[in-house]
């Protein structure tokens, strides 16, 4: 899932300071399940809104709405049903739907009450950790099916570094190096020889360096 | 400044008994402040923030909560849910440039203990000290 926290109240704050009428909108999707952005936190947001406002001596009427989701067109439309009711959206949805309501909307102001931050599982409950970096090019068979890119300090792809001691990683002793981790489960699976494929330099521009992504699939499409 | 403030305590069945001993007047014969509205709930694990958030929208000057000892909830883990979600009201009130001090979790024995009526002078003090809410 998308992993998300929210911003900081003064910022948010200072973005909707000159409303009279803010719909903070919920997503029920990833946000929701790292509990960063889904209709709980929207709740509690409008009441810091409430709050934060009144003690700059400023009064707004908050209405909360949600969405399925809201990186699809066909929900983003949803917002209708809240029509005159708000100045200004405060998404509590990642930053893709952010964007996705300004690419769509364009008479509707949008504000994001999140910092999006990585893709993620939950390790534990209450705490989520980076697994993946979207970069285009999976190399997770080669790896022992743990990542690199993302899990690697320096996203190294030919082992570890000369900072990796006792399984961590020398930025943090409570970080592993996921490269010990990658020699530890190939050895286990009887692939060590693996570690000493040498990667070549990798090409990029599938992991963002290249511009805007977009997938098409012809297959789809009508 | 002195004023007259508005404290809304929210406790469990289990730790506010004494609001129910001698017809309900034990309190007030305790000396505990009349600035305190008591709001009894079953179990302050089923407390939200946003329950929190609302009392001070609704105007109290500082917002406390009273559950059972951290290791020895009636319902297990209840009082620890609260100490959390009031840890979490008090950093959002701080980051609204609010003092953090004007919520507060207490973790009592259950049943007709002094400690009650303290804690209840404890906050009464504390909020006179830090004056009316800036809500
Ligand atoms: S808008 Fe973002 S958080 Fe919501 S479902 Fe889509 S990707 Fe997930
Ligand atoms: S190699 Fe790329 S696609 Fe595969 S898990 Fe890592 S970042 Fe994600």
């Amino acid at each position: 899932m998308i992993v998300a926290e929210r911003k900081p109240m003064a910022e948010i704050i200072g973005m909707v300071k000159d409303c009279k009428k803010v719909l903070v909108l919920a997503c029920r999707g990833c946000v929701t399940v790292c509990s960063a952005g889904g209709e709980r936190e929207a709740e509690i947001l409008s009441s810091l809104i409430r709050l934060g406002m009144k003690k700059e001596g400023k009064s707004v009427e908050t209405t909360i709405g949600s969405l399925v989701r809201q990186c699809d067109r066909e929900y983003i439309d949803e917002i209708d049903q809240w029509k005159g009711q708000y100045d200004a959206v405060v998404s509590t949805a990642c930053g893709v739907g952010v964007n996705f309501i300004s690419n769509l909307r364009k008479d509707t102001m949008v504000y994001p009450a999140l910092n999006t931050t990585f893709f993620g599982g939950s390790s534990e409950q209450g705490e989520w950790t980076e697994q993946c970096a979207g970069c285009g090019d999976c190399i997770l068979h080669l790896t022992g099916g743990l990542c690199p890119v993302a899990r690697c300090a320096k996203s190294l792809m030919n082992g570890p570094c000369g900072g990796s001691v006792d399984g961590k990683c020398e930025i943090a002793k409570d970080v592993e190096c996921v490269w010990q981790s990658i020699h530890d489960r190939l050895c286990s699976f009887d692939r060590s020889a693996q570690m000493e494929v040498i990667t070549p330099i990798r090409d990029w521009s599938t992991a963002g360096h290249g511009g805007p992504r977009k997938t098409v699939r012809d297959d789809l499409t009508v | 400044m002195s004023f007259d403030p508005a404290i809304t305590l929210f406790s469990c069945h289990y730790t506010s008994q004494q609001s129910c001993a001698e017809e309900g007047n034990e309190l007030e014969q305790l000396g505990f402040p009349s600035s305190i509205r008591l709001v009894r709930v079953p179990c302050t694990g089923k407390l939200q923030v946003t329950t929190l958030l609302q009392a001070f929208e609704d105007g109290a000057d500082g917002v406390y909560v009273v559950g059972c000892p951290a290791d020895g909830c009636h319902n297990v883990k209840g009082s620890v849910r609260a100490a959390k979600r009031v840890a979490a009201v008090r950093a959002a009130l701080e980051e609204l440039g609010v003092e953090g001090g004007r919520v507060e979790m207490y973790h009592l024995p259950r049943g007709l203990h002094p400690e009650f009526v303290e804690k209840g002078k404890e906050m009464d003090g504390r909020i006179r000290d830090l004056g009316p809410s800036p809500f």
